[in-house]
């Protein structure tokens, strides 16, 4: 049976470049995938965009594909990523430059468009999914709204022979499953394959966290070499039949507790997993090691996809000011306890007009509140002080002031911190797919 | 009295304002006490002040797990905001503190 190697070279738009650089020397892969693209990414790169139409895609794309391009050249492997953000198109080109200042000028690069719904979105009044409200009640606040594509038209790409696929807004695994639907010629309506295809992606695309990363609990559950550690590796079979793995000698673990964690990262109903190609079924996933760092998954099953596709809408959410202060010693609870009183009163002194406020002691109740403090006096205190205001001077307002603790406040206070920015929230709306349309287009060499 | 820490694991997730946390075990034969003592009540009494919505539990048999849904949980979302762990990220952790009775014929050590 035919099967394909798809290294994950990284599991968000900041993560580690060295370990897929290692997957494309070492890995004996076919593909390698890069997730680089987070809730929020795209709004943020669209006001990028904006002020600079060749911008508003990865700012690490130019350091990931100077690092991977001329491994994965030598060794025939190509890429799918979600790195072109708001303008996969000027990411493509930018690829291309690259590309050939390393002396490849053959390699074909292909965006992929038609993710930004803006236009689509701004005459319909959809209801918001997650949280209260219409599209409408975000009113001009809206600064962006892109669907998740799904595997198809980048499996097209792939198809027309593009070494490179860079994309905008797609489902993460959905960036996995196009090279199985290219390489296997996966009919779109093979509901059970395309679920099994999404537990394959959806195990990869947070990379290092199904080998060993966002687990490790010493003495609980120790991972050996997490600075050095290796990326995944998914074996898939034309069936779907799933193998994880990762490089020899690299750090992390690859285990049947490793696996499990991560098959349910940011799950909720594990039957009704919804992606734009298929409804995923993880409620009857078995996993088995069977080998050293290698685990087989089995079980994934698939129902058919849904007619919506889920929008990311980016919107103007006012500004968060923050301010920090440490206390250490004997009485450095009483200290901070004494200075957030300070502050808060300065705040209504001087009238900044906050809307919704958070006075914390990091190392007391910053993180699940009092209720679960462990008793004793703490050492060290450090208190945080955040409020959302609707103009950045009141933000800027807030950590100022927490600054003013140094000459005004209790004895002791050290490390002040401050910071106002403004912020882009997103919220989420379903539209109907038959008004959201992808593109292909291939970079001329 | 055990720590659910000694015999499970637990990884949380965030969507929006919602957030999810597996709780896995690590011997499978210790599934049944999870599913009898970590119920969606109790996760949800645990959280009390943190998780504002309703509590939905999911069972997984096959792999000795049990997937929590917590609504309203993230302070109205992870990009707007104001929590130091804006993800809920933590949130595992302060699970794993909850307290497992064990039967007195319970013979295998934790993790």
């Amino acid at each position: 049976m035919r099967s394909i190697r798809i290294g994950s070279g990284a599991g968000y738009s900041g993560d580690r470049i060295e370990p897929a650089v290692e997957l494309a020397e070492k890995g004996d892969i076919q593909y390698l995938v890069f997730e680089c693209l987070g809730e929020r990414t795209v709004a943020l790169a669209q006001r990028a965009r904006l002020k600079n139409p060749d911008d508003g895609f990865d700012p690490l794309l130019e350091a990931r594909m100077r690092a991977v391009l001329p491994a994965c050249a030598a060794n025939g492997i190509r890429i799918v990523t979600n790195m072109g953000a708001a303008n996969p198109w000027a990411a493509a080109r930018k690829t291309a430059q690259i590309a050939a200042s390393l002396g490849l000028p053959r390699l074909k690069i292909a965006a992929v468009t038609g993710d930004d719904v803006l236009e689509a979105c701004r005459n319909r009044d959809l209801p918001l999914i997650e949280i209260d409200g219409t599209l409408k009640t975000l009113g001009n606040r809206v600064v962006s709204a892109n669907a998740y594509l799904g595997a198809e038209p980048m499996a097209a790409a792939l198809r027309a022979g593009a070494d490179i696929v860079i994309t905008g807004r797609a489902s993460d695994p959905a960036l996995f499953l196009a090279p199985m639907v290219e390489a296997f010629g996966w009919p779109m309506d093979d509901w059970d394959r395309l679920g099994r295809g999404t537990v394959a992606g959806h195990l990869l695309e947070c990379a290092g966290q199904v080998t060993g990363g966002y687990f490790a609990d010493p003495g609980f559950k120790d991972v050996a070499g997490l600075s050095r550690l290796g990326f995944p590796i998914g074996e898939v079979g034309e069936d779907g039949g799933l193998v994880i793995t990762k490089v020899a000698g690299s750090g992390g673990e690859v285990s049947a507790r490793s696996c499990k964690e991560q098959l349910l990262y940011e799950v909720h109903d594990p039957a009704r997993y919804m992606q734009p190609d298929v409804v995923a079924d993880f409620s009857r996933v078995t996993v088995e090691e069977i080998g050293p760092d290698r685990v087989r998954v089995s079980g994934g099953r698939g129902q058919p996809r849904p007619d919506t596709l889920k929008i990311s809408v980016g919107y103007v959410d006012g500004y968060i000011g923050e301010g920090q202060m440490s206390y250490a010693g004997p009485g450095a609870e009483a200290r901070a306890r004494l200075a957030l009183e300070i502050v808060r009163e300065r705040l209504k002194l001087t009238k900044v007009e906050v809307g919704e406020w958070r006075f914390d002691l990091i190392g007391i109740d910053a993180l699940h509140g009092a209720r679960r403090s462990q008793g004793g006096a703490p050492y060290e205190v450090r208190l945080r002080v955040a409020g959302r205001t609707e103009t950045l001077a009141e933000a800027v307002r807030i950590g100022d002031e927490v600054e003013t603790l140094y000459t005004n406040g209790p004895a002791g206070g050290g490390g002040a911190f401050k910071s106002a920015r403004d912020i882009v929230a997103v919220a989420s709306v379903l539209l109907a797919r038959e008004l959201v349309a992808p593109q292909v287009r291939f970079v001329e060499a | 009295m055990v720590k659910l820490r000694d015999i499970a694991h637990s990884r949380t997730g965030d969507k929006g304002n919602i957030s999810n946390i597996s709780v896995i075990a690590f011997d499978a034969r210790d599934y049944p006490l999870l599913r009898a003592q970590v119920t969606a009540a109790r996760v949800k009494a645990h959280f009390e002040g943190i998780v504002f919505g309703e509590v939905v539990r999911y069972e997984l048999p096959n792999i000795a797990a049990l997937n929590f849904v917590l609504d309203q949980a993230l302070g109205g979302g992870v990009t707007r905001s104001l929590a130091l762990d804006a993800h809920g990220k933590s949130l595992s952790s302060a699970l794993l503190d909850l307290e497992i009775e064990l039967p007195p014929d319970h013979d295998r050590g934790s993790a």
